[in-house]
Order: C-alpha cells, then structure tokens, then sequence
C-alpha cells in the first residue's frame, strides 16, 4: 500500500516537471513563465522530500520557491514583458542536443539502483560519517553533523561564496536610495493581518536556526527565513519604513560580521594547538565542544545568509525605473 | 482513507495546473500558483504523515508562510503594471 | 480510540472531496471573480479539515499543536491572499462579467408592481377610515 502511494506520487511529481517545462519553453509571456517556475520550485521540493532530502527541500522551499521567483519578477519589471520570438529553427543545435541527451541516457544504465547500500558512494566516508556521529558529536541530524562539523571547512567556503555574491551585487547595482514617492496604497486589512504575523516568522527563523541539530533546519534556511520577514514588511509598509527599520549600509557589514564568526571559530582551535575548524578545543569535554562550535558556526552562516538576501533585496528593488515608451 | 486524500490531492495539482497554462489574465495565473502552493503543503502533511517523511511538519510551515509572502510579493510587482504590460 | 479514528477518515474524506470541488471549480467557472471564491473558499475549508484529519491520527504530540499552528496560518493568511488579489484585479481594470436582465422583469413592471401595492394599502385604510 505505501510502496504503491510511494510511487504514484513519485510518478505524478516527475510528470507534473516535464509538463511545466514543456510550456514554460512554448509560452512567450515572461510572467507566466515566471509563475511556473514557482511551480517548478514547489514540485521540485515535493520531490526532495520524497527522496527523504528533508534538509535540502527545506532550503528550495525557502530560497526557490519564494525569493527568486521575486527576484526574477523584479528585474522583468525592467525590461519588456514579453519575449522576442525568434522563427529560425536550427537544425545543428536540435542535432548536438539529441546527440548529448543519447550520450547522457546511455551513462545512466550503468548507474546502480537508488538506495543500493552496496554502492560505491554508499562506501566511502559515508558510513564513516554516520557512525562517528553518534560517538563523537552526539547530534539527531546527522547532515548538520556532517555540514557544519565534519565538512566544515567547505561550509566555511561556502558561507565566503555567499558574502562575496552579496558584495558583487552591490558593487554592480549599489544599494538603491530613499524613495519618497513609493509608498504603497492603504490597504488596511494587509497592514491589520500582517503587523503579527512578522514577529511569528521572525521567532520561527530563530527557531528554524537552533532546531538544526534535531531536526530540519540550520544556518541557511533560517536565515532566508529571517530575511523574508523583512522583505513582507519591506512589500506591505513600503520600502521608505524598511530601510528605515534595516538601514541598508549596516547589511554589508553584518554579512562581513558573519563570516569573521565562522572563521575566528576556527581560529580559536588554532590557538589550542588544534587544527583549524577543531571544535573539541572549545571546551574541556570534546563532544560539548563540537555542540558550541556547531552553534556558533551556524550563528555566524545564519547571519551572512540574512544580510546578503536581505541586501540582494534592496539592490534590486531600489532601482530607477526606465521610462523607456 | 489518507490514501485517498493523497490521490484527491494529486489530481487537484493536475487541475491547478492546468489553469496555470490556461489563464487568460495575470490574476487567474497568481491564483493557480498560490492554490497549488497550498495543495503542496497539504500535499507535505498528509503524505509525510503517510509514508513517515521526517520532520516533514517544519517544512510544512514554513511552506505556508513562504506561500503567503511569495504571493505577496508577486501582486505587489503587478501592480505597477496594467494589464496590457506597460508601466503604471 | 474507535471514535477518533473514524472521525479522522471522515475528515479526510470530506478535505478530500472539497479540494476535488474547489479545483473542478477553478477550471470550469467562467469569470476570474467566480473563481476566485471556488478556490478560496473550498482551500480555507477543505485545508482545515485535512489538517484535523491529520491531527486526530497522530494523537497529543508537539506535532499535533504545530499543525494546529499550521491551521491558524492558513485561516489567517488565506482570505488576506483573496481579499489582495481581488482588490488587485479590480484596481487592474478586470471587471466581473454581469449577465443582462431579463425580459421579463423591466423597468415598467417594477413601477406597476409598487403602484398596485400602494393601491391596495390605502384601499385597506380607506375600509377602516371608514
């Protein structure tokens, strides 16, 4: 009964991508476009959870479903909504695709079955991982494990990738100005409805950022989180109130702040006689040290994600609108 | 019974989508993608329930809420244009 | 717990059966203000029902009070995202399609219809005037 609920679901998801995809390439209507990708996201994080990635359907639910489908709708308001058909067909492009799409289906038969414990990536430091968690850092979930402990040295390139994403969109864009002529219409039942809920989304981001050892969650979903509870009051109460509440010049430097959290955390285990990002020299006991520097280090991932979304943000929609017509 | 609510729920993402494609209007295009932003977290209750995803009730929430400021921010951006795609 | 176990199959059931109407309703209604309400309304109900159904199945556990959480957004944030959309097509210029009146009830006849009342109660007061 579950295996067959298991794989009508499965079915239907992966039919519902191929659907999507097919008219948003035939549709010409960059806004419709824009609207199926949202779906897109939707269903792709349907997909991740069925394939129990419950971590990595939180971070799509959150970052494709919500803010790059805002994104994307505020750079088409710069340009014109619909797209330039083109009516040549070329037939060498339609060859090299076909060809690499037959090269690519022939290297999956010789993929092995999804699951399969025997399988080569299942073999090398992933059981290792698995059982030195339990010993050694004594957390439920194990990716948080394995991110912020084991891999913490690419998180911590990961979290520099991020910031330095953040200042190259301020470098190109800058960080838009005070408008005094965009405040929104009164629209009193949103104001009345909103005022509560950002406080609930703020206490939940802060909660999606500590539940991260037991449970979905940590640094990067908690902070887009966070910043989508800006970005509502930023949409509702106008742009002038919310950069009023959230300066835009502090933003780059609470991103700056965030990863010199992350990276003295590996310094002060440097200080021990530890190796770099070894969080057992934070503290007398090594598996409570592994705990305080898990929380730190997601502190300091959590608070670089906020400010660069929450910068990237107010980039782009703090621009000039061309009267181009 | 949770069987036959996922599948209800199934076909009704179908159907959603299909108004998504078909809509004739902006408007009827941001209906269908916040309905199927709901049926996707009713969708994320009742199968995680079902086939014992975990911790699928975080997920859940934060979908609702996300749904909600999407949408928000989708017909704010509208609103500054009419319908015939030039700038208000 | 024979009760809450056919209490939820019944919740599931009808949160089932709605979703179902409500997206029949979504396809087949011909004017955007119209489907609006069959979406909105059947997605509010149809969402709460499910939920509970969910609810009941688990038992008191923290997930149960967090999909009571869940509940609350969605009876909170749901006719906020109607009542925005509406205000937003009807501000675009979208107006709702009216069907003409019918022949049969005109202008005229409304007149009539109200004379003829007049008539007859100043009639009934005449009688007992008299």
């Amino acid at each position: 009964m579950i295996e067959s609920l298991q794989l009508l679901i499965d079915v239907s998801l992966l039919a519902f991508l191929v659907i999507i995809v097919f008219a948003s390439i035939k549709m010409t209507d960059l806004f419709a476009v824009t609207m199926l990708f949202g779906i897109f996201s939707f269903v792709s994080a349907l997909l991740f959870l069925d394939l129990d990635a419950v971590d990595v359907a939180f971070t799509e639910a959150a970052v494709g479903a919500g803010f790059t489908t805002v994104l994307m709708l505020s750079a088409l308001r710069l340009t014109q909504p619909y797209e330039n058909v083109k009516h040549r067909h070329s037939l060498l492009a339609l060859f090299i695709v076909t060809l690499t799409g037959a090269a690519l289906f022939y290297g999956i038969a010789d993929f092995p079955a999804m699951g399969d414990p025997n399988a080569p990536v299942h073999q090398h430091v992933a059981p290792e991982y698995i059982q030195l968690t339990q010993e050694k850092i004594d957390i439920p979930n194990v990716v948080t494990a394995v991110l912020a402990s084991f891999r913490g040295y690419d998180t911590f390139g990961e979290t520099v990738v991020i910031f330095s994403a953040g200042v190259a969109v301020m470098l190109l864009l800058g960080m838009g100005q005070v408008k005094h002529e965009q405040e929104p219409e009164e629209n009193m039942v949103l104001w009345v409805v909103v005022k509560p809920m950002i406080p609930l989304i703020l206490i939940f981001g802060l909660y999606v950022q500590f539940h991260g050892d037991f449970g979905a969650g940590g640094g990067f979903q908690a902070g887009v989180i966070f910043a989508s509870g800006f970005i509502l009051y930023s949409l509702v109460f106008g742009e002038m109130y919310a950069r009023r509440v959230m300066p835009a010049p502090i933003l780059p430097r609470l991103a700056a702040l965030g990863v010199l959290i992350y990276g003295v955390t590996g310094l002060i285990s440097l200080l021990f006689n530890k190796p770099f990002l070894d969080y057992t020299a934070l503290s007398s006991n090594p598996v409570s040290g592994q705990h305080l520097g898990i929380l730190l280090v997601e502190a300091g991932v959590g608070l670089a994600v906020f400010s660069t979304i929450l910068l990237i943000y107010y980039s782009f929609s703090g621009r000039e609108v061309n009267h181009n017509e | 019974m949770i069987a036959a609510a996922v599948v209800a729920l199934l076909i009704t993402l179908a159907l959603t989508l299909i108004r998504a494609f078909m809509g004739p209007s902006i408007y009827d295009r941001i209906l269908a993608v916040n309905s199927f932003g709901t049926k996707t977290v009713l969708l994320i209750v009742v199968g995680g329930h079902a086939l014992g995803w975990f911790s699928y009730v975080d997920i859940a929430l934060m979908y609702a809420l996300i749904n909600f400021v999407g949408t928000l921010a989708v017909m704010r951006f509208f609103e500054q244009y009419s319908p015939d795609g030039e700038q208000l | 717990m024979m009760i809450i176990d056919w209490l939820s199959d019944i919740c599931l059931l009808l949160g089932g059966i709605l979703t179902l109407t409500g997206a029949v309703g979504l396809l087949r209604l011909p004017d955007f203000f119209t489907r609006l309400h069959a979406a909105s309304v059947t997605e509010t109900l149809a969402a709460m029902l499910l939920i509970i159904g969910i609810m009941l199945d688990t038992g008191l556990t923290l997930d149960s009070v967090k999909l009571m959480l869940i509940i609350l957004i969605m009876i909170i944030a749901n006719p906020t995202i109607t009542h925005a959309l509406c205000r937003a097509a009807a501000n675009g210029g979208t107006t709702p399609e009216v069907e003409q009146p019918s022949k049969s009830v005109t202008q005229t006849d409304l007149q009539n219809s109200s004379d003829n009342e007049v008539k007859t109660e100043t009639e009934i007061s005449g009688k007992e005037a008299k």
